[in-house]
């Protein structure tokens, strides 16, 4: 009954998993290969991250795949180990204890459930709860600890039978903003001293790139993007990545073609002495192109690229503005959305594009819904990768 | 006045609860209170109620080891089959209980599905004897508890299992430590319900295990047979019972059904 833990090193290989998970209508088809350490799914709703995650931990046959956790088989090939078998740790948006057990008991019936006798399995949750900041509420039962309270008491029953595999599934978004900020710190300190692999869902981008060594990217079933944080935010390859990150993408055709550039930084091409034309490149849009200041490294003409627009480098304009940006379009005002003192302009006709504003801008705009605006996007602005 | 009572609902709503309270009125109006001692002393009225909660009591044993995993199953399993097994535990709660002994007869009797070779082959006869009481009872009682029971294990969160799972416990021991402590007011509700069932039951118990004092005699056959030879013993032994209900009520009034 005892489940098989292989030794715990620094070289134990981590989670080597194919999960397809065949609902019919819905298709789960992810291949994951993660490190020690904590990876991070994440998706829109419905795109299959707590499946993935229910079908690591067994809850969720597979259809076809497999699960290795370092050399111990989970599923695949005829096997399937029950939850109870595999070294799993499970934290779900709600805490999800035992209302009838006291803090102290619900951390505790991991240990005693594997066979550890009643005081020993006391001690070692009474230490778990210490490493959360909880052994004063020790004898609370759930009901009587705050939410955050609850979920890192949550966290301590999970990591409290030694997982190999550590499982957060949206472990942050049932809880008020504040009380996230606090346990998003406790879980990142807490996380940084698990050995072991830690797969977390999110949709919060902040959870994942403060938590996560590594993103993976789920839509509609499917893996669409992974890499580390860092990559991620530079190299997004989805829609979806790139408004989680908060940036323009389009994809195009690189082109190398002649143009016209102005050399003296002047404005108006046509009627200044000082111009040359020269090669340049360029990408090529559906209906539209973006110029740029450079090749992307590792693409070359002819191929399909990716390009990025920070909306904080789109400069918006009324009237066809005297300007040194390379990129000028006569756009549509789609929609605009505020956060605090600053407001996303969606913009369409041509090109599909965000531009951040301040409020203050959109006042002295007076920015409203289909109005026509000009923007212009400074070629440095815009960065390119191979798609 | 509330806006939605006018004085015609007001009669019908006094008749209804005037013919429910005049009975029991009658009932405690008839009461010879001076010697009430000496009828409850009456052999028949300490018998049967011994019998009764003998009875009763191995009832209840039995409604929880087997209504409670039954409940569980009920609750969780997705098999299509699940939902006609969740209407047929409910059968006996409208079937009229003579019918329930006869068919319990069928299945037990001496010529019976089961009875018959169970006699031909190791001399045991159920009718007619204090286990064929209660067989009755639990037949009545059971639906009553895996009805309530299942109700509540239904909306206990899946995900409570699913973490216990994840901690190490097999099914076994997340139903004893999670699942039924989590639903004990949904299991002390149905045990109160039975409990009331298996006592009051009267119409299977007649016809499959007969009315034979100290033996398949219960409380309510009790009250039945002395109506003619010793009213007052059974006035007595019913007022007993109508202590007992209305304590029952009470307990679960308080307690579980606010």
């Amino acid at each position: 009954m005892t489940p098989v833990h292989p030794p715990r090193s620094s070289f134990a290989p981590a989670l080597d998993a194919h999960l397809v998970v065949d609902r019919g209508d819905f298709v789960l088809d992810v291949e994951l290969q993660t490190p020690l350490g904590v990876t991070a799914l994440l998706g829109p709703n419905g795109s299959g991250k707590t499946t993935a995650l229910t079908a690591l931990a067994g809850l969720t046959p597979l259809t076809r795949g497999h699960v290795d956790r370092g050399p111990a088989r989970w599923s695949g090939d005829g096997v399937h180990l029950a939850p109870e078998r595999r070294g799993v740790g499970l934290v779900l948006a709600e805490p999800m204890l035992f209302p009838h057990l006291t803090l102290l008991d619900n951390v505790a019936f991991g240990p005693r459930s594997r066979g550890m006798p009643r005081a020993a399995a006391r001690d070692r949750a009474r230490e778990e709860l210490a490493r959360v900041g909880l052994e004063q509420l020790a004898r609370r039962r759930p009901g009587e600890v705050s939410s955050g309270q609850a979920q890192r008491a949550a966290l301590a029953r999970a990591l409290a039978t030694d997982p190999e595999l550590l499982l957060l599934d949206e472990p942050l978004s049932a809880l008020d903003p504040d009380t996230r900020t606090r346990t998003r710190a406790d879980l990142a300190r807490r996380l940084r001293d698990y050995p072991g692999v830690t797969v977390l869902t999110s949709h919060d981008p902040l959870d994942a790139l403060t938590l996560a060594d590594q993103l993976v990217f789920l839509e509609a079933g499917r893996v669409t993007q992974t890499g580390t944080p860092a990559d991620v935010v530079a190299r997004p390859r989805t829609a979806y990545v790139a408004s989680l990150v908060g940036l323009n993408l389009l994809s195009g055709t690189l082109v190398r073609e002649r143009c016209v550039t102005s050399v003296a930084g002047t404005t108006d091409v046509t009627h200044r002495s000082r111009t040359s034309v020269d090669e340049g490149w360029t990408v090529r849009l559906a209906g539209s192109s973006l110029v740029l200041a450079e090749p992307p490294a590792g693409a070359g003409p002819g191929e399909q690229v990716w390009a990025t627009v920070n909306p904080e480098a789109v400069a918006l304009f009324t009237a066809r503005p005297t300007t040194s940006a390379r990129n000028l379009w006569q756009l549509r005002v789609d929609s605009v959305t505020v956060t605090g003192q600053r407001a996303r302009v969606h913009l369409g006709g041509g090109v599909d594009l965000v531009a951040e504003v301040t409020l203050g801008a959109v006042a002295a705009l007076g920015i409203t819904r289909g109005q026509q605006l000009w923007a212009a996007v400074k070629a440095t602005e815009i960065h390119t990768y191979p798609a | 006045m509330a806006p939605s009572s006018s004085w015609s609902l007001r009669v019908a709503a006094g008749i209804g609860l005037t013919f429910i309270l005049l009975p029991l009125a009658a009932l405690l109006l008839r009461v010879d209170w001076p010697d009430l001692g000496t009828h409850l002393a009456a052999p028949v009225v300490g018998q049967s109620l011994r019998l009764s909660a003998v009875t009763t009591s191995a009832t209840m044993v039995l409604v929880w080891l087997l209504g409670t995993p039954l409940a569980w199953q009920l609750a969780r399993s997705d098999h299509r089959l699940t939902a006609w097994a969740r209407a047929l535990v409910t059968v006996p709660l409208v079937l009229p209980p003579v019918v329930g002994g006869v068919a319990l007869l069928m299945a037990w009797g001496r010529r019976g599905v089961l009875g018959g070779p169970l006699e031909a082959w190791f001399g045991i006869t159920v009718p007619f004897t204090t286990v064929a009481v209660v067989m009755a009872e639990l037949f009545v009682a059971l639906p009553f508890y895996v009805v309530a029971v299942e109700g509540s294990m239904r909306g206990l969160d899946r995900r409570y299992d699913q973490v216990a799972a994840t901690l190490g416990a097999g099914p076994l021991r997340t139903f004893f430590t999670v699942v039924v402590p989590m639903v004990l007011p949904g299991i002390a509700a149905g045990s109160a319900l039975a409990w009331a069932r298996a006592l009051g039951e009267f119409g299977a118990t007649i016809t499959f295990a007969g009315s034979f004092p100290g033996r398949t005699q219960t409380a309510p056959l009790g009250v039945y047979a002395a109506l003619e030879q010793d009213p007052q013993a059974a006035i007595a032994l019913s007022v007993v019972m109508l202590a007992v209900s209305v304590v029952v009520l009470g307990v679960l009034r308080t307690r579980w059904l606010r």
